[in-house]
């Protein structure tokens, strides 16, 4: 019989259908044991709606596979970071078009105001040119900006580094 | 999957696929929730229902931007904020039912729903500036740096909270908030140093403001400094004026305009206590 973990990593995001939970970094843990299954995600941000979405895929999944017991719990904390989407699912999202974040800014003490836009090399998943321009902090979805590539003139959306 | 009816697939428990953020279930569904020893429940409650109901009011009032923004950009993102700032809200609210039950009202309803919708004006805790009715995008930028960049700063300290959900909320919030922060700042920047009609507009919108700032530190002077040294730089790069410190009476009280905010928001829960959401 396949893992519970196998089944849990082959549900996709519901807003980033390309990427898995795993992917993403949002499938923390998976505990099989005589009690049963339990599987526990973290929201990338608070207001997350997709969280019912995820929870309800991944007990249907895992009812499917034959696990009866399960159970998804949430945590918050350590809140969730662009650095844990994998190297797959970045390469995953740059093919969909999404250009993937690069490094999360770290740091201790307070946090700096940003009154322009840090100049940011990200490169256009289309045309690969790093002649891009961001458009707006804030698209779709919560996780993404939105960029215009200056060489294609094509839009595109670029998870944002949190 | 076959329904009778289109409207019978909405209330269909099983899938919450149809759109997504419309199964109400529980926020806090899997996070250990037991309030550590030393820490009074009460107090903890009181907190979070205090910060929960500012978070609440203040996406009421950017969510009112939606359609009505001045470019789709703004529109997305304000609609943006107002989702993050709604989220806080309910992880907050229903800590602070499960920390103090006797909160909550008694209605047939999940606790957040039943404090947000249940409750009227004079048991919300919410701070003036947020429930000021808008409608100037000036304003609102004004608000919106002022709100984000006080309460940025105070969820700074909260991520030491003894509580561990809370900590975790005031944790998450930080990112969030950041980027609020950075495009309220944005914004009164190039209005405040823009034409001369963006920048009067601009000085208008932080005058009216001002009044409702000194209610959020109460005398918290640390906290206060923090938030002045943010406030100064902006107020720089965009030529605008600090105005004098002065606060409207009453300090506690709700303005008139929290009524009529709370008569649109929780009317159709009202309408319909045992309606399925």
């Amino acid at each position: 019989m396949v893992s519970a973990r196998a089944v849990a990593e082959t549900v996709t995001d519901p807003e980033l259908p390309m990427l898995t939970l795993a992917d993403l970094g949002v499938l923390r843990d998976v505990h099989e044991s005589t009690d049963g299954v339990v599987v526990t995600i973290t929201p990338t941000y608070t207001g997350c709606p997709a969280m019912d979405a995820m929870r309800s895929d991944l007990y249907s999944a895992l009812h499917r596979a034959g696990f009866d017991s399960v159970d998804v719990r949430t945590v918050l904390s350590p809140a969730w970071t662009t650095d844990w989407i994998t190297p797959a699912g970045r390469e995953k999202l740059a093919s969909a078009g999404i250009a993937p974040p690069s490094a999360a800014p770290r740091g201790g003490g307070p946090i700096p105001l940003t009154l322009t836009a840090p100049p940011k090399r990200v490169a256009c998943p289309q045309c690969g040119s790093m002649d891009t321009e961001l458009l707006s902090e804030f698209s779709a979805t919560a996780c993404k900006a939105l960029r215009r590539c200056r060489a294609c003139d094509e839009p595109f959306e670029h998870v944002k580094e949190i | 999957m076959s329904f009778d009816n289109a409207y019978e697939a909405l209330t269909e428990d099983n899938d919450t696929r149809w759109a997504f953020g419309t199964g109400f279930a529980d926020p806090l569904a899997g996070l250990d929730t037991t309030v550590p020893s030393g820490v009074d429940a009460a107090e903890l409650a009181r907190t979070c229902l205090w910060l929960g109901d500012d978070a609440l009011i203040m996406s009421h009032r950017l969510q009112e931007w939606c359609a009505a923004a001045p470019e789709l950009e703004d529109e997305v993102a304000l609609a943006n904020i107002g989702l993050d700032l709604l989220g806080q809200a309910r992880l907050l609210l229903a800590r602070a039912a499960k920390a103090d039950p006797s909160l909550v009202p008694p209605v047939n309803q999940s606790d957040e729903d039943a404090l947000a919708f249940f409750r009227d004006a004079a048991d919300f805790h919410n701070v003036r500036l947020v429930e000021l009715a808008g409608g100037d995008f000036a304003f609102s930028m004004a608000r919106l740096l002022v709100f984000s960049t006080w309460r940025l700063a105070l969820f700074q300290r909260l991520v030491d909270s003894p509580d561990q959900v809370l900590a975790a909320i005031a944790s998450k919030g930080i990112k969030e908030l950041t980027y609020h922060r950075d495009y309220a700042a944005r914004w009164v920047v190039r209005l405040g140093d823009g034409t001369e009609l963006s920048h009067e507009r601009m000085q208008a919108g932080i005058d009216a403001v001002w009044p409702y700032v000194d209610e959020l530190f109460d005398g918290d002077s640390v906290l206060r400094d923090e938030f002045d040294a943010v406030i100064a730089q902006v107020m720089t790069a965009g030529t605008l004026k600090q105005p004098p410190i002065h606060s409207v009476p009453t300090p506690g009280a709700h303005t008139e305009h929290l009524e009529p905010l709370l008569a649109e928001m929780q009317s159709v829960a009202r309408a319909h206590p045992d309606a399925t959401w």
